[in-house]
């Protein structure tokens, strides 16, 4: 007995010491919920990238959830070398607190966006209600399945993509924009609660005419559903939607993680990492990798969040706070 | 060193259990509650009352609170019925059925949402009935109160079992023999046996349903005013960064479920103790 306790203590010694020279670096990635695929393909791309340059593996670690939980628990100590968001206003909170430089958005190129999205609509097959644009979601009768536009980066991006398209109509102004957007609501049988969750409200329950969700949701929709299930609908103008990405400054400057930190961020913007963008569906930033992906992205004229509302740190009080024009739209009645 | 009051314990390791029982609690309960109530004092009373009597947050309350004590009070008569059978009969499957009584208990509360959501929806195996007369459950309040029923459902039967395990078949075999009627045995003997259990069970069920949020949002609809519950509002408010906020409302629902429970146990005490003394005045005669 006595004899197995030292050969167990000596084992563990041994291990003990020989831990710090196996620990390899580790990065752990937080993200919202649906980039889970995105980042599932593009961690083995990174590792062998990283092998390849700097000799050494590389345990990544990835954390996904709602964006804005995400960004709440790096703010309460989760201990992210990096974020990866959906929504600028999540990365400009931990802006805020000290935890990602004030210039996270010129750190790396296109707003420090890897890689864009838009919002489409998706219909029934072969487009029964006839839905060419954002005008024939307010027609009455046509019920319409979004996320809900205050709780969800997925509502907001339709509610603010909807917004935009009439405040760019001749003679539209913010109050015409409002009408608008409050006419679309009233459409909406529900608000779901999260993208997923419309999804499967609009294709598993079969409740409503038309989902407004991302262009990249479409193929997944494909993929579960079939294809011939539905038709997307390209809007004559819709929304940019970008996905920044920021190093946590205290955590990677205590782990001694930042060079590696960088490097798993700026690949985003390497072929390879462009390639996968695109294969996830999401619009790659490279003009050529864009090309090569013609196919499964139309052109379709977009505006962002900076250019009609001034940046997210403007449009998300005006629109989104308690008071803003979502609460106005429910206390006219 | 005696108790403060009354005599000192039979029963050695009294101070280490309450030692123990008081640090437990401190850490559980009452730690994060006053961090909650010291969030909330950040807020000037003014404030505080803006966000807690606001348009939506009473419309919110009225969803939450109205919908937890239908689907107690749904749960109180159905889970007597539940309990009883498990209890006082023996049939094929009874196991089985007492095993499925703890799966709201185990289920995650979103899985059980978009299952009951998926059932009760237009094309729904439920919903497809209902819906053609013009009962609309998913999506809509009474969506709430199914889903806060399926999750307080093992509240009320747990804690009616063993009460009615300890009423003995004797009992009402020997009311019958004393001339009680069927109605007579169960009002008179059965009810107040079964009065005290059934409140705790009720009172339970309620706050569990108070407080649910996973379920609930996928069945619920979300709409302002019509169908959001108390906790989406608080969710809202953390979305925006404002924890302060979230806390005012939380607050609120810990007052007024404070005080509900507090109606309710002292209903409990009325009921035991004017049982007790009637019970006592019959043997006196």
């Amino acid at each position: 007995m006595s004899r197995f306790i030292r050969q167990l203590c000596a084992v563990l010694a041994l291990g003990l010491s020989a831990l710090p020279v196996v620990a390899e670096p580790s990065l752990l990635n937080v993200s919202y919920d649906v980039a889970r695929d995105f980042y599932k393909d593009y961690n083995p791309l990174f590792q062998k990238h990283w092998k390849a340059v700097a000799g050494e593996s590389v345990e990544l670690k990835q954390s996904h959830a709602g964006s804005s939980k995400q960004v709440r628990a790096v703010a309460d100590g989760l201990e992210a070398d990096v974020v990866t968001m959906n929504q600028a206003s999540d990365v400009d909170f931990l802006a805020d607190k000290g935890l990602v430089s004030k210039d996270y958005a010129r750190r790396f190129p296109n707003n420090a966006s890897p890689y864009t999205s838009t919002m489409v609509f998706i219909v029934r097959k072969g487009n029964p209600r006839a839905i060419r644009d954002w005008p024939d979601l307010v027609k009455p009768g046509v019920q319409v399945i979004l996320p809900h536009p205050k709780n969800t980066g997925n509502g907001r991006y339709t509610y603010l993509a909807a917004w935009g398209f009439a405040l760019g109509q001749p003679a539209g102004n913010e109050r015409t924009a409002q009408d608008f957007v409050a006419r679309l609501l009233q459409n909406a049988p529900l608000f779901a609660a999260g993208g997923r969750d419309a999804t499967t409200t609009f294709m598993q329950r079969k409740i409503g005419d038309v989902l407004v969700s991302f262009e990249s949701e479409a193929e997944l929709i494909a993929r579960e559903f079939g294809k011939g299930e539905f038709t997307v609908v390209y809007p004559s103008l819709s929304i940019l939607t970008e996905f920044p990405v920021a190093i946590v400054n205290p955590v990677v400057d205590r782990k001694g993680t930042r060079k590696l930190a960088q490097a798993y961020l700026e690949y985003l913007w390497s072929p390879a990492g462009q390639e996968n963008a695109a294969q996830n569906y999401l619009r790659p930033r490279s003009p050529e990798m864009l090309k090569k992906y013609a196919e499964q992205f139309p052109p379709i004229r977009t505006f962002t969040v900076d250019e009609v509302f001034g940046g997210w740190s403007k449009a998300f009080p005006a629109h989104f706070k308690d008071g803003g024009s979502f609460d106005q739209i429910y206390q006219k009645k | 060193m005696r108790p403060l009051f009354g005599p000192a314990p039979l029963l050695p390791g009294f101070r280490l259990a309450l030692g123990c029982a008081l640090v437990y609690l401190s850490l559980l309960v009452l730690l994060p509650l006053s961090g909650l109530a010291f969030k909330a004092s950040q807020l000037t009373v003014a404030e505080f009352w803006a966000i807690a009597s606001g348009e939506r947050a009473l419309a919110s309350y009225r969803v939450t609170f109205g919908a937890s004590l239908l689907a107690a009070s749904i749960n109180t008569v159905f889970g007597l019925i539940v309990a009883w059978i498990l209890v006082r009969y023996s049939f094929p499957g009874k196991r089985l059925i007492d095993a499925l009584v703890d799966l709201p208990f185990a289920l995650p509360t979103a899985v059980a949402g978009i299952t009951l959501a998926t059932l009760y929806a237009g094309n729904g195996w439920i919903g497809r009935y209902l819906e053609p007369l013009g009962l609309k459950i998913a999506f809509a309040p009474p969506g709430i109160v199914v889903a806060l029923t399926f999750i307080g459902l093992p509240f009320v039967v747990r804690t009616l079992q063993p009460v009615i395990e300890d009423i003995e078949p004797e009992v009402e075999e020997a009311a019958a023999s004393l001339g009680a009627s069927r109605l007579q045995t169960f009002v008179r003997v059965l009810w107040p046996a079964l009065l005290p259990a059934l409140v705790t069970g009720f009172t339970l069920a309620f706050s569990r349903s108070i407080g649910e949020y996973g379920s609930v949002i996928f069945i619920a609809g979300n709409m302002p005013l019509i169908s959001e519950i108390t906790p989406l509002l608080i969710i809202s408010k953390l979305e925006q960064y404002d924890v302060v906020g979230a806390t005012a409302l939380a607050v609120v629902m810990l007052i007024i479920s404070f005080v509900m429970l507090f109606v309710v146990n002292g209903l409990q005490w009325w009921a035991a103790t004017r049982h007790g003394a009637r019970a006592a005045g019959g043997a006196r005669r």
